[in-house]
């Protein structure tokens, strides 16, 4: 299964997040996934049309993901997934 | 309660609270957070927040113990496969909230939600859910919305008429007046009198700026509107508008906020500026404008605000009035307070985060 890990940044808002392992084909499955399980985390990353958040980065393995406006990227059991906020601010 | 304020920042919320003659912050929240707009809803005593994070998206929050616990409500969502005016090339996504309005005291549990790109959404389940307005959203005029300061259209203004809730007047930032007398069923622009001095046709029927539109709680078929291209009047809920900024060379004209007097409904307050390309205060002394007779002439109250080197714009939901008392806060992060209708001023302090929204308890 796929490993999870999330910006710490986060935990502000879903205090109990953590690393997890989840099986799943595509980007957008591990969406869908960690937002079953921390109800309301996806419109955290992703808008109402499926598409990464302009200010949001995820990365499979070292690689940025590609397919920011479906989430298509694939997905393996060995693939490590980064969640983590663009830096940006002010 | 018209002895606390709710001051939305860029930094945060702050609940302030007057203590005799004196304002204090009592609570901060959502610290480090934009803060767009802060309100407490009559009907509930819910207190309701927009927020626009900027990495997260815009969230909506809400208390119902007066600030002392949150609770977050999923935000309003776009449907499916919808694209923004005018030429629906980019998916139609909630980026910024821009205000939440209550609907008449006979529907408690319906709320009306003002966003960019443009949509106007309702609640009927208390704000537990909402909904996107269609039939405003797929107006026939809207290929003569656009974005102005931000890249979309924006649901800037919304005025629930008190005498009969399903007379709604909704302000498009660009787009114009629309108003609905069936609760939203159908809507009519009414945008007679403006003029858009960014458009080849300034009389154009539609693409107008509000920038926010307030009834006169005395008399809801008063409206006024703070508009790009000066502040108009209008005695028949917006039918027929008048120009009234300042024609005797006061500073009366582009600015963003705007309060109304409750008892009177030729009184109300501006916060004039230059003009759109100069986005300062006129001579860099910051005004409030107060006009006593619906618009014929402006009286400039000056007295207790900075009237050198001053660089503070005062957006369109940071100015609101209560009884005697208004309140603003800035651009540059200042707070004012007047205990006589605006004709002296105190600074309660220097030292905020840019003011998007100040709103009486």
């Amino acid at each position: 299964m796929a490993q999870v890990k999330f910006t710490p940044n986060l935990k502000r808002f879903f205090p109990d997040l953590c690393e997890c392992a989840i099986d799943a084909a595509t980007v957008a499955d591990i969406v869908a996934a960690v937002d079953q399980r921390w109800r309301g985390l996806g419109d955290y990353i992703i808008d109402e049309q499926g598409a990464l958040r302009k200010h949001v980065n995820i990365f499979v393995g070292d690689e940025l993901l590609r397919d920011k406006r479906a989430l298509s990227d694939r997905v393996t059991a060995d693939s490590k997934i980064f969640i983590v906020q663009a830096l940006s601010g002010g | 309660m018209h002895n606390k304020l709710l001051v939305g920042t860029r930094k945060g919320l702050l609940i302030m609270s007057r203590n005799g003659g004196d304002w204090q912050v009592e609570s901060a929240h959502f610290e480090a957070i934009p803060v767009v707009y802060a309100f407490r809803d009559p009907r509930t005593d819910i207190i309701w927040v927009s927020l626009d994070h900027g990495h997260w998206g815009g969230k909506l929050h809400r208390s119902r113990d007066l600030g002392a616990t949150w609770e977050e409500v999923e935000a309003p969502k776009y449907p499916e496969g919808y694209t923004v005016p005018p030429d629906f090339s980019v998916p139609a996504k909630t980026n910024y909230i821009w205000l939440i309005e209550p609907d008449g005291a006979d529907e408690p549990n319906r709320l009306y939600v003002g966003t960019d790109p443009g949509g106007l959404f309702l609640s009927d389940d208390g704000g537990d859910t909402f909904q996107l307005v269609d039939t405003l959203w797929r107006h026939p005029s809207n290929t003569n919305w656009f974005g102005a300061g931000r890249d979309h259209p924006g649901t800037v203004a919304i005025q629930v008429d008190p005498r009969d809730s399903r007379c709604v007047t909704i302000g498009i930032s660009v787009g114009g007046v629309y108003v609905s007398r069936d609760g939203g069923e159908t809507w009519e622009a009414r945008n007679r009198g403006l003029y858009a001095d960014y458009l080849p046709d300034p009389h154009h029927e539609h693409g107008h700026d509000p920038h926010i539109i307030l009834a006169s709680p005395s008399n809801p078929d008063v409206l006024w509107q703070q508009n790009h291209c000066g502040i108009f009047r209008s005695e028949n809920s917006g039918r027929q508008w008048r120009d009234i900024s300042d024609k005797n060379g006061g500073p009366a004209g582009f600015g963003f906020a705007l309060a109304v007097d409750d008892e009177d409904e030729r009184v109300a307050w501006v916060a004039p500026a230059v003009s759109a390309e100069y986005r300062v205060p006129v001579d860099r002394a910051l005004v409030i404008s107060r006009t006593e007779d619906g618009g014929e002439s402006w009286q400039d109250l000056r007295a207790g605000l900075p009237q050198q080197h001053c660089y503070d714009l005062v957006f369109r939901h940071a100015l609101d009035k209560t009884s005697d008392t208004l309140a603003f806060g800035t651009t540059a992060g200042n707070f004012y307070v007047s205990d006589d209708r605006g004709d002296n001023w105190r600074c309660l302090t220097n030292n905020l985060a840019v003011v998007y929204s100040v709103r009486f308890m």
